[in-house]
C-alpha cells in the first residue's frame, strides 16, 4: 500500500509524539485559559487535571465547568456533554474507515478514546491505514500538555501575559489549516468546499437568528448539511486514492 | 462539594468516551455505500475548515492580526510546510501584529 505501514511500531510512535509537539504547544495555552475558568468554579489542580485527562475536549470541559458550578444535574451533565462533543461521533466514523480490519478491538477502542479536533486532524492527514502507535505517541504529548495546561492555569491564574496567550491561541487553527490545505491543493472541489464552510461558517456565527444554538452543535450542523450536499452532487470517484 | 465534582468529571468522562469509541469499534467492515463514502471523506475538511473560521478571529485581541494568521497560516499550508512550520507562523504573525496594532 505505501511505506507507512511498513513503519516499525517505535517509529510510528515517535512521529506521533513529534507531531504531537506542536499540538500540545498550542494546548497548554488554551488549557491554561481554560484553567482560569476551572478556577472560578472551585476546581483544584487536581480534579482540573483529571478532567482534562479524562475529557480532553474544550467544549466538553467547559460545559463541566458550567454545570458544576451551578450544581445541575447529571443527567444535564451528560446530555451537555453528549450535545457539545457530538461531533466526535462524526469524526470516529470517519476514522472507523481508516483502520485495517485486522486491527484489533482493543487498539480500536484507544484510538477512539485519543479523539480531539487537532489528533483527528493529524491522523487524517498520513496516507494509509491508521497506525495506533501514532495516535499514542501523539496523544501521549498532547494530553499531558493539555491537562498540565489546566492545572497551571487553575494555580497561576492569569500571570501569563495577555500577548502570549492571544499568540498561542491560534496555534489549533493553524494546524488545522495545515491538514485541510494540502487537499484542497490537490482536489479543487476540497478547496471550493473549504471556502464555502468559511462563509456558511461566518454566516452562522454573526446573524442573530442562530445565536442560541451552541459552538458545537453549529459544527454538526454545518459539517453534516455541507457534506452531504457535496456527497450528493460531487461523489467522490476515488476515495481509497490516499496518493 | 468535593465529590461531587469528581462526580461531574466522571459522568462526563462516561459520555465523551462513549461518543469517542462506539463508531471506531461498531463500523468495522468498509462502507460500500457510495453517498456515505463520499460524505466520510468530506466530513474532516468541511469540520475542521468550519471550526477555523471565524473562531480564528475572534481568538485574538486584535481582529486584523486573526486574519493576518489566517491568511499566511493558509499561504504556508497550501505550499505543504509542515505543521508545526504553519501553527508556529501563525503564532509569531499574531505576536508581531499585536504589538503594532494593540
Amino acid at each position: 500500500m505505501n511505506n507507512f505501514y511498513n513503519n516499525s511500531k517505535k517509529q510510528a510512535f515517535r512521529e506521533g509524539f513529534i507531531d504531537g509537539f506542536p499540538i500540545g504547544l498550542g494546548y497548554f495555552a488554551v488549557a491554561f485559559s481554560l484553567g482560569i475558568l476551572a478556577r472560578k468554579a472551585n476546581f483544584d489542580p487536581l480534579q482540573g487535571f483529571i478532567n482534562s485527562l479524562l475529557n480532553h475536549a474544550s467544549a466538553g470541559e467547559y460545559a463541566v465547568y458550567t454545570v458544576a458550578s451551578a450544581a445541575a444535574g447529571f443527567l444535564e451533565m451528560a446530555i451537555m456533554t453528549l450535545v457539545v462533543n457530538a461531533r466526535y461521533l462524526l469524526m470516529s466514523t470517519a476514522l472507523s474507515q481508516k483502520f485495517d480490519e485486522k486491527t484489533s478491538m482493543i487498539h480500536r477502542i484507544l484510538v477512539g478514546f485519543t479523539v480531539t479536533d487537532e489528533l483527528f486532524a493529524i491522523t487524517i492527514k498520513r496516507p494509509g491505514f491508521i497506525n495506533p502507535m501514532y495516535n499514542y505517541g501523539a496523544f501521549l504529548i498532547a494530553a499531558v500538555c493539555w491537562s498540565m495546561g489546566t492545572s497551571c492555569g487553575i494555580v497561576a491564574g492569569e500571570l501569563m501575559p495577555a500577548s502570549i496567550v492571544s499568540a498561542l491561541s491560534v496555534a489549533l487553527y493553524g494546524m488545522f489549516l495545515a491538514c485541510i490545505m494540502p487537499e484542497a491543493r490537490k482536489h479543487r472541489i476540497v478547496a471550493v468546499l473549504i471556502g464555502v464552510s468559511f462563509i456558511l461558517s461566518y454566516v452562522a456565527n454573526r446573524m442573530e437568528f442562530f445565536k442560541n444554538i451552541s459552538a458545537g452543535t453549529k459544527t454538526i450542523i454545518l459539517t453534516v448539511v455541507i457534506a452531504s450536499v457535496a456527497a450528493i452532487l460531487f461523489p467522490h470517484p476515488e476515495v481509497e486514492d490516499d496518493d | 462539594m468535593m465529590t461531587n465534582i469528581y462526580f461531574y468529571i466522571l459522568v462526563a468522562a462516561f459520555v465523551s468516551t462513549l461518543i469517542r469509541v462506539l463508531p471506531v469499534t461498531v463500523f468495522r467492515k468498509p462502507i460500500s455505500n457510495r453517498f456515505v463514502k463520499s460524505f466520510l471523506y468530506y466530513v474532516p475538511y468541511v469540520t475542521l475548515a468550519v471550526m477555523t473560521f471565524p473562531a480564528i478571529v475572534d481568538a485574538t485581541q486584535n481582529k486584523l492580526a486573526g486574519i493576518l494568521a489566517l491568511l499566511c497560516g493558509m499561504v504556508a499550508a497550501w505550499l505543504n510546510q509542515s505543521l508545526f512550520r504553519v501553527a508556529s507562523i501563525c503564532c509569531i504573525v499574531v505576536f508581531i501584529a499585536e504589538l503594532i496594532l494593540v
